[in-house]
């Protein structure tokens, strides 16, 4: 079984987003074994870049840090490969298509499968533009994750039929961030998606307390949080392990309950 | 290949929520650019609105200095709201209310698209949005309350270098929260397909039009097209009407402080191929794919970036690209108001500039066409503080 499969495999998965190198790469891995120990099902590890058009200001920001820091994707490699000893948890990469291809596809995706990070999510790489990146990923055996959006509609079933590892729903128009309230009907796209296979659907984008995650963990196959978490690391800096712990505890134990 | 390629170029790399808008936009273009109402009002528009045609004007003053090629100006800076902008605006507007859109949203960087945008969106009854690097702001004030008085409300943009790049981020945005009332108008010939197709095919009446004057004037084609290249939209509308034609093209690129500084925008001198605000062209950035912050003293050009079909037309060698600095611009801004009584937008005299540098190495029978493609009002506080002055709006 691979790993994104075990992913899902405990009930609805929660699956917490931080970025690397926020505030620093030493605290990125340290937060990556704290949050598996909590509960935490996938961990995304944001890769920084300069120009985050899906992000919110909260991610923004965070970026911004990282890359102030120093980040790199090479130091970002080096901590995975750090931390896999002592962590099985399944990991996937949340980046932007350019820093990918300026690397360079095939070293990129090399790397990804002897660091052991399961899955690549690039939000600005749509159905149509997949090419780009999913041979390496083939050749590599890393998922490339597939995303769907509230305005997708006859759009999700093409995208879900070649849908591999899990699908994204995204619950909301317009960026990531914290919302008071998710409207869109994110049940319905989910069985939209299942009705092409069998497949683990995560929903993201939107979503910071425990009501909303246990809401949606009645639809959904795992419920992704990012600006919630990325906020106590911004508010915390070094010492933010011990509240983010405490909140991927709260929130796993939220999405259990369904 | 996936739709909308120039080559390699082009493409379509933006968020899921926004491609069946964008697919939307496709057909909706495709169905009117053939319909004649359509072309019909559009072209009504072009003519009493804008201005249309702009004047071929002979530079003749230039021309006997520089003792070279005979130079013409296309006179852009003529049309309605001072710059080439106007076109591309008009006819994505037009689209917008035909396709039942209510508002618009654009980027600007020296305020011109902003400009047409807003008064084009009073003329046509649309809310407008207009996004503004905060920098870009400060260095346009005019421009700022220009766009607020015509109606529109200017978001100061603070995140990254608060510039173009900045501005361009957070349009895009904000067209992924709200995008069932609204289009985006891109204002250059970049973006993702089908924009960078869009906006060349409204710019082309710049194009066209030269052909037909210069015909007229000199009974011949030009030699030599020049013009600026920020992403490219007014050099793509100058010359599209001119690629299968025995006619040499030069875009005239922003570099800043210089090309071997690291305050330039020259992204055919200093850039790679990468991908960002939804296409795949040549970049500024550094090996781990960051957008490097780039600077010009033009708000205009100051662009990471370059259209897709630039970046193809650079690699097959038909089009050829060059730097320009912040001194040699506003040395050809002072020259141009001084030789012919024209003040040109700083954008637009990066062209000027390579003209003076062009022309004398020319044959007297020969003719250069050098875009103009907006005036220079917007700058003239901007130009007295790089010369010293300390003049604020």
């Amino acid at each position: 079984m691979n790993r994104i499969k075990e992913a899902f495999a405990n009930g609805t998965a929660f699956i917490p987003f931080v970025t690397a190198g926020d505030p620093d790469l030493e605290t990125t891995g340290k937060l990556v074994l704290e949050m598996a120990k909590a509960g935490a099902d996938l961990i995304e590890l944001g890769i920084p870049f300069s120009d985050p058009v899906a992000e919110g200001e909260v991610i923004q920001r965070a970026d911004s840090r990282a890359l102030s820091g120093g980040c790199t994707i090479d130091g970002i490699f080096h901590l995975v490969r750090s931390i896999r000893g002592a962590c099985g948890v399944p990991l996937a990469f949340m980046t932007y298509v350019n820093p990918v291809y300026v690397y360079g596809p095939e070293k990129f995706l090399k790397h990804c499968a002897s660091c052991g990070v399961d899955a690549v999510i690039v939000p600005d790489l749509p159905f149509e533009e997949k090419k780009e990146l999913l041979p390496f990923c083939d050749a590599n055996r890393v998922e490339l994750i597939s995303m769907i959006a509230p305005t997708s509609h006859q759009r999700i079933e093409e995208i879900a039929k070649e849908a591999r590892g899990f699908v994204y729903c995204v619950s909301s128009l317009g960026v990531t961030g914290v919302r008071k309230k998710i409207t869109s009907d994110v049940g319905t796209m989910i069985s939209l998606v299942k009705r092409q296979q069998k497949i683990p659907c995560a929903v993201g984008f939107g979503i910071s307390t425990p009501e909303q995650a246990e809401k949606i963990a009645q639809v959904a196959d795992g419920v992704i949080v990012g600006s919630a978490i990325v906020k106590l690391v911004e508010q915390y800096g070094a010492d933010c392990l011990g509240p983010v712990s405490k909140y991927v505890r709260e929130m796993k134990q939220a999405v259990r309950t369904r | 290949m996936s739709k909308g390629r120039f080559g390699p170029y082009g493409g379509q790399y933006i968020p899921e929520t926004l491609m069946n808008a964008v697919i939307e936009i496709e057909a909706a273009y495709e169905h009117y650019k053939k319909d004649e109402a359509f072309v019909r009002e559009l072209q009504s528009l072009l003519e009493n609105y804008a201005g249309r045609p702009s004047l071929l004007y002979y530079a003749e003053r230039m021309t006997k200095k520089l003792g070279g090629a005979k130079i013409y100006l296309k006179r852009e800076d003529l049309n309605h709201t001072g710059s080439h902008k106007i076109n591309n605006v008009l006819g994505q507007a037009l689209l917008a209310k035909k396709m039942g859109k209510t508002r618009v949203v654009a980027e600007t960087g020296a305020g011109q698209h902003g400009v047409a945008t807003a008064t084009v969106a009073a003329l046509m009854g649309l809310e407008c949005d207009i996004y503004m690097g905060k920098e870009d702001t400060v260095r346009q004030a005019l421009n700022v309350y220009r766009m607020e008085l015509l109606g529109a409300r200017v978001h100061p943009v603070e995140s990254g270098t608060q510039t173009l790049k900045d501005a361009v981020n957070e349009a895009m945005r904000e067209w992924t929260s709200r995008i069932e009332d609204t289009l985006y108008i891109f204002g250059s010939v970049m973006g993702p397909h089908p924009f960078p197709t869009i906006v060349r095919d409204f710019q082309s009446v710049i194009g066209r039009e030269t052909k037909r004057q210069m015909l007229k004037a000199e009974g011949k084609l030009p030699d030599v097209l020049l013009a600026c290249v920020g992403g490219g939209s007014n050099a793509m509308g100058l010359f599209y009407e001119f690629l299968n034609d025995p006619v040499r093209m030069i875009g005239c690129e922003a570099a800043g402080r210089g090309v071997h500084t690291a305050q330039n925008a020259a992204t055919m001198a200093n850039g790679t191929v990468g991908i960002f605000h939804g296409m795949k062209s040549y970049f500024c950035q550094d090996g781990d794919g960051q957008i490097a912050p780039v600077y010009s003293i033009s708000a205009g050009l100051d662009y990471p970036g370059i259209g897709p079909e630039h970046a193809y037309l650079h690699d097959i060698g038909r089009v050829d690209y060059v730097p320009v600095t912040d001194e040699e611009a506003v040395d050809a801004f002072e020259y141009l108001s001084r030789t012919e009584g024209i003040i040109p937008a700083i954008e637009s005299a990066h062209a000027v500039a390579y003209a003076r540098k062009l022309a004398p190495s020319m044959a007297k029978n020969q003719v250069m066409v050098v875009n103009l493609s907006g005036r220079g009002d917007k700058d003239v506080a901007a130009i007295a503080r790089y010369r010293g002055a300390d003049l604020h709006e």
